[in-house]
């Protein structure tokens, strides 16, 4: 049953997982604008999404990875606090696959 | 560049009237992306490779992608399969890597006060975490987030991961090893970069190593997905806890 894919129950599973991600991605807004009024700490929770989402999404990556990827972060953090997301790009990479020639 | 004279009768005309505000907006959010998209691009490919090797037929890969569209849940469960999982179980870590949707979809909401319904609904199709990052920042430094900026941010990259889609599922295994390029790197560099952009935010440092610390705690406890919605919620509590209620003179409504 389950030796390689199935390929009805590949499709069934993909538009499950769609489903879940669409039901995700409309969901939030939808309980949101069901509240008359938004509290003054859900407010102040919804300001630091980005910072909370993004910081949980890239910080094992940065921290766990190697030495080569957290000089990269770190000369990109620094470069980024000055230059805008582009040389941020940039400038991470290649101290990356310099530290990464250096490093074999 | 050939010119179609019966498309243009006034073009020639000095007094052209100025592009239409909806076009410019759309440019603009477009020509934003061009930060993104050499990380995307290769991603998107790899993953179409990726699917083919594991025996998905061409249109499975490509329904999964429109669809779906979001690169974490794909790759996962594309992994999942090929480790023999049950669906249940891919369906509920689907659901954990996308819970920051559900954080993305309800911040971005407040900004799409000039959506109508329908493009509401496909302005939240097109939410993955560049787009969502990139609107938020727009929303906060313009003021304002025109539907035109939106779409025109949000519909190249779904463009963009389509067609390297199908260059990946053309090429077979083209970019086996994406570390070689620093490629598999570019992400996160990326989003560091955006996530200094908010460094001005109430509460910046506080949130941001709350969320951190907790997210590599459980990648190198439970393991991932988990790390994600962990350090988010943490670091959404943490924001939360600090907030003060506004002055009872203060309570403009506005922003």
């Amino acid at each position: 049953m389950s030796d390689g894919i199935d390929t009805d129950g590949l499709l069934t599973l993909i538009l499950a997982c769609a489903a879940l991600t669409y039901a995700a991605r409309v969901g939030g807004h939808l309980i949101l604008a069901r509240l008359p009024q938004v509290p003054h700490r859900l407010e102040a929770a919804l300001n630091a999404v980005p910072i909370a989402v993004l910081g949980a999404l890239i910080a094992p990556a940065i921290a766990t990875t190697g030495p080569a990827e957290a000089l990269a972060a770190l000369v990109a953090g620094l470069v980024g606090l000055r230059l805008s997301a582009t040389w941020v790009v940039a400038l991470g990479v290649v101290t990356l696959l310099v530290a990464r020639g250096l490093g074999g | 560049m050939p010119v179609d004279p019966r498309a243009v009768p006034d073009a020639a005309v000095d007094s052209r009237p100025a592009p239409h505000p909806n076009r410019v907006e759309a440019l603009a959010g477009a020509r934003a992306t061009l930060t993104i998209l050499p990380a995307i691009a290769p991603f998107a490919a790899l993953y179409g490779a990726l699917a083919t090797a594991a025996g998905f037929a061409p249109s499975d890969t490509l329904i999964a992608s429109a669809t779906i569209f979001a690169g974490a849940s794909q790759y996962l469960m594309l992994d999942m399969l090929g480790q023999g999982l049950s669906s249940g179980a891919i369906l509920l870590a689907v659901l954990a890597v996308n819970f920051r949707h559900v954080l993305y979809s309800a911040a971005l909401g407040r900004r799409l006060g000039r959506f109508s319904t329908a493009g509401k609904a496909l302005a939240f199709q097109l939410l993955v975490d560049p787009t969502f990052a990139a609107a938020e920042q727009r929303a906060r430094t313009v003021g304002t987030l025109a539907p035109a900026w939106y779409f025109g941010y949000g519909l190249t990259v779904y463009v963009a991961w389509m067609v390297a889609n199908v260059v990946g599922i053309a090429s077979g295994r083209l970019l086996e090893d994406p570390a070689r390029y620093g490629l598999d790197f570019i992400l996160p560099l990326y989003f560091l970069g955006v996530l200094l952009g908010f460094r001005a935010a109430h509460g910046f440092v506080v949130v941001l190593a709350t969320s951190a610390l907790v997210s590599i705690g459980v990648h190198e406890t439970l393991g991932a997905p988990w790390h994600l919605p962990a350090g988010a919620l943490t670091g959404l509590a943490v924001a939360a806890a600090r907030s003060r209620p506004p002055l009872a003179e203060a309570t403009v409504e506005g922003a």
